[in-house]
């Protein structure tokens, strides 16, 4: 379990993490969302120690974790670029660091077969491609066969089968009851793999919350309906909290009602349904609406053909 | 590249063992000889400190026929036989500067405090690793150097000496011992700049720049510091002819082991303060 209490960090007169206050819990997948620059990389920095924070603290089951004996076999992490010597090869790389635990060879090559790196195991991992690069970054981060996994951006360069290997191993992970604090801007995926959500936006903590909670805040609650008899049926669900709009003939989007309520209406007044959907906000639309004020570092919009185009922010 | 085994469940480990010093010094060494750079760095800096003694000893030798007295009596054994430390100290103090500023380049320092969080015990190893392996190597060197040097210059009849005459294996272990420290000495630079080519800078600012400008002081200026900085305190152990104004090789030594001393201490708190 990760705590962190009123964390910030200031590097000169730009404050990074500001009065930052959650808990990544065990057993789920915690995903860690924001813009660009918003203080993902920093965070994970002060959990491992890296960098001290300016005020707060931030504690694994309670202790910092430079207090722990065996370091790796609390947290393994991932953190954003390579974090490896280009001239040395892969299996030195995780070996260096295994011995300083005093975890053995038979360990390094476990971990080393487990990520699919077997043939270039002893390689530069100089040499390495952006995804091979990213496995080798997985493999140090499970070789103390750690309690909590702090993972940043952990399927960047990953292609389709590795990013399908990574959801499943983190999954897994959660599972045996490890605490999984993941970082990504890849939002589709964080809604196939993440349970729990914590978004920053400028360092500091936007949203706190599970995945269904976050997406369901920001779905708005828009039923699409396809129906021949869309205009009798948009007569019958009219009312004062209820609004009904139509971007295609046949199809209704009603607000304020569920769709069960609207697919009773249907059924009691003999009308047929082609769909009947409730649009879910994808978690993307949902980051972007909440976090739209919180972006440091925002691009000019893509003007649309008949607009002028808008500067950057 | 093999596919990523789809059994996705992670070993677990039985035991793990405590980040110990020792261990650190295991994967210290781990990490220096994994690195091909600096297998080159070490074999440079042994064929240097042996290669150039022997070079100087035939060229002296082939022309000493033609040397005048005066030039004659200006050249002493032990200068041959001690020529490669100049150069190879070049060799040793980069190294030990890239040992350090090459984890920070690379970012694998991140790795290494991830892995030992109380940073230190990753100093102490790097120091001790380094120190070994440059006085291991560099002893059999300088030795090397010295009866090699003498070989050919005994073919010549000249510049003859013994290594039991007074002062002679001082002066040559000296060459090793000076190598060792001055490693070290690099190496703190290093962690304190956190930049190879800082480092590098920073080191032949101290080494080889500064001194020569104690020449444009006043004389007796000159004569009151120059033997106190590192270089020349530093030289006093593999020299066995000595100025007038330096210091005796054994508190040379000590005042260069000194200066060693004081640039790890900084080393080490800025190591532990500091932002990775």
């Amino acid at each position: 379990m990760i705590e962190a209490h009123g964390l910030t960090k200031d590097y000169g007169d730009k404050r990074a993490v500001d009065d930052l206050s959650f808990t990544v819990r065990p057993g789920i997948v915690t995903g860690f969302l924001g813009p660009n620059g918003s203080g993902k990389s920093t965070t994970m920095r002060l959990i491992l120690g890296l960098d001290a924070p300016t005020s707060g603290s931030v504690t694994l089951d309670g202790k910092r974790f430079r207090d722990y004996p065996a370091p790796l076999h609390e947290v393994g992490a991932l953190l954003e670029a390579r974090s490896v010597h280009t001239g040395r090869s892969a299996y030195n790389h995780l070996l260096a660091l295994a011995q300083t635990h005093g975890i053995g060879k038979k360990r390094v090559a476990e971990l080393v077969d487990l990520v699919g790196l077997h043939d270039v195991a002893r390689k530069r991992a100089g040499k390495f491609s952006l995804g091979m690069g990213q496995r080798l970054g997985i493999a140090t981060a499970l070789l103390g066969d750690p309690k909590t996994l702090l993972l940043d951006e952990p399927v960047n360069g990953l292609d389709p089968e590795g990013i399908h290997w990574i959801r499943n191993l983190l999954k897994s992970l959660a599972a045996e009851g490890r605490t999984v604090f993941v970082s990504s801007h890849l939002m589709s995926e964080m809604s196939l793999t993440a349970d729990h959500l914590i978004v920053i936006g400028r360092g500091k903590l936007i949203a706190d919350t599970s995945v269904e909670d976050f997406v369901h805040r920001a779905s708005g609650g828009v039923v699409i309906v396809r129906s021949p008899q869309a205009l009798r049926l948009r007569e019958l669900v009219l009312g004062p909290d209820v609004s009904v709009s139509s971007s295609d003939p046949g199809v209704l989007e009603i607000t304020g009602l569920t769709a069960a309520q609207v697919g009773d209406t249907a059924a009691a007044n003999g009308i047929v349904l082609h769909e009947l959907t409730p649009m879910q906000a994808s978690l993307e639309d949902a980051f972007m609406e909440l976090t739209r004020e919180d972006v440091e570092f925002k691009a000019g919009d893509v003007a649309a053909a008949d607009e002028p185009a808008q500067g950057a922010a | 590249m093999s596919t990523i085994a789809n059994v996705v469940s992670v070993p677990r480990l039985a035991v793990t063992g405590k980040v110990t010093q020792m261990h650190v010094v295991v994967s210290e060494w781990t990490k220096l000889h994994s690195l091909r750079s600096t297998r080159w760095s070490l074999a440079v800096a042994v064929i240097l400190t042996i290669g150039l003694p022997l070079l100087f000893a035939t060229i002296v030798g082939s022309h000493w026929a033609h040397m005048a007295p005066r030039e004659r009596a200006d050249r002493h054994p032990l200068d041959i036989a001690l020529a490669g430390v100049n150069l190879s100290q070049l060799a040793i103090a980069v190294l030990g500067v890239l040992i350090i500023t090459g984890e920070y380049s690379t970012g694998m320092i991140r790795a290494s405090f991830t892995a030992v969080p109380k940073r230190l015990p990753v100093l102490w190893a790097k120091l001790g690793v380094y120190a070994v392996v440059t006085f291991v190597l560099m002893l059999p060197s300088v030795l090397l150097a010295f009866w090699g040097s003498q070989a050919i210059l005994n073919q010549h009849h000249i510049l003859q000496v013994s290594f039991s005459d007074p002062g002679v294996a001082r002066t040559v272990i000296g060459g090793a011992l000076y190598l060792m420290v001055l490693g070290m000495f690099a190496m703190a630079i290093g962690a304190i700049v956190r930049n190879t080519a800082g480092g590098i800078a920073a080191f032949a600012a101290i080494f080889f720049v500064i001194p020569p400008l104690m020449n444009i002081l006043p004389t007796s200026w000159n004569n009151a510091i120059s033997p106190y900085l590192p270089d020349a305190a530093g030289r006093d152990v593999f020299s066995l002819t000595h100025g007038v104004h330096d210091l005796a090789p054994g508190s040379g030594f000590a005042l260069f082991c000194g200066y060693t001393l004081l640039a790890i201490a900084i080393a080490a708190v800025l190591l532990v303060r500091r932002d990775t």
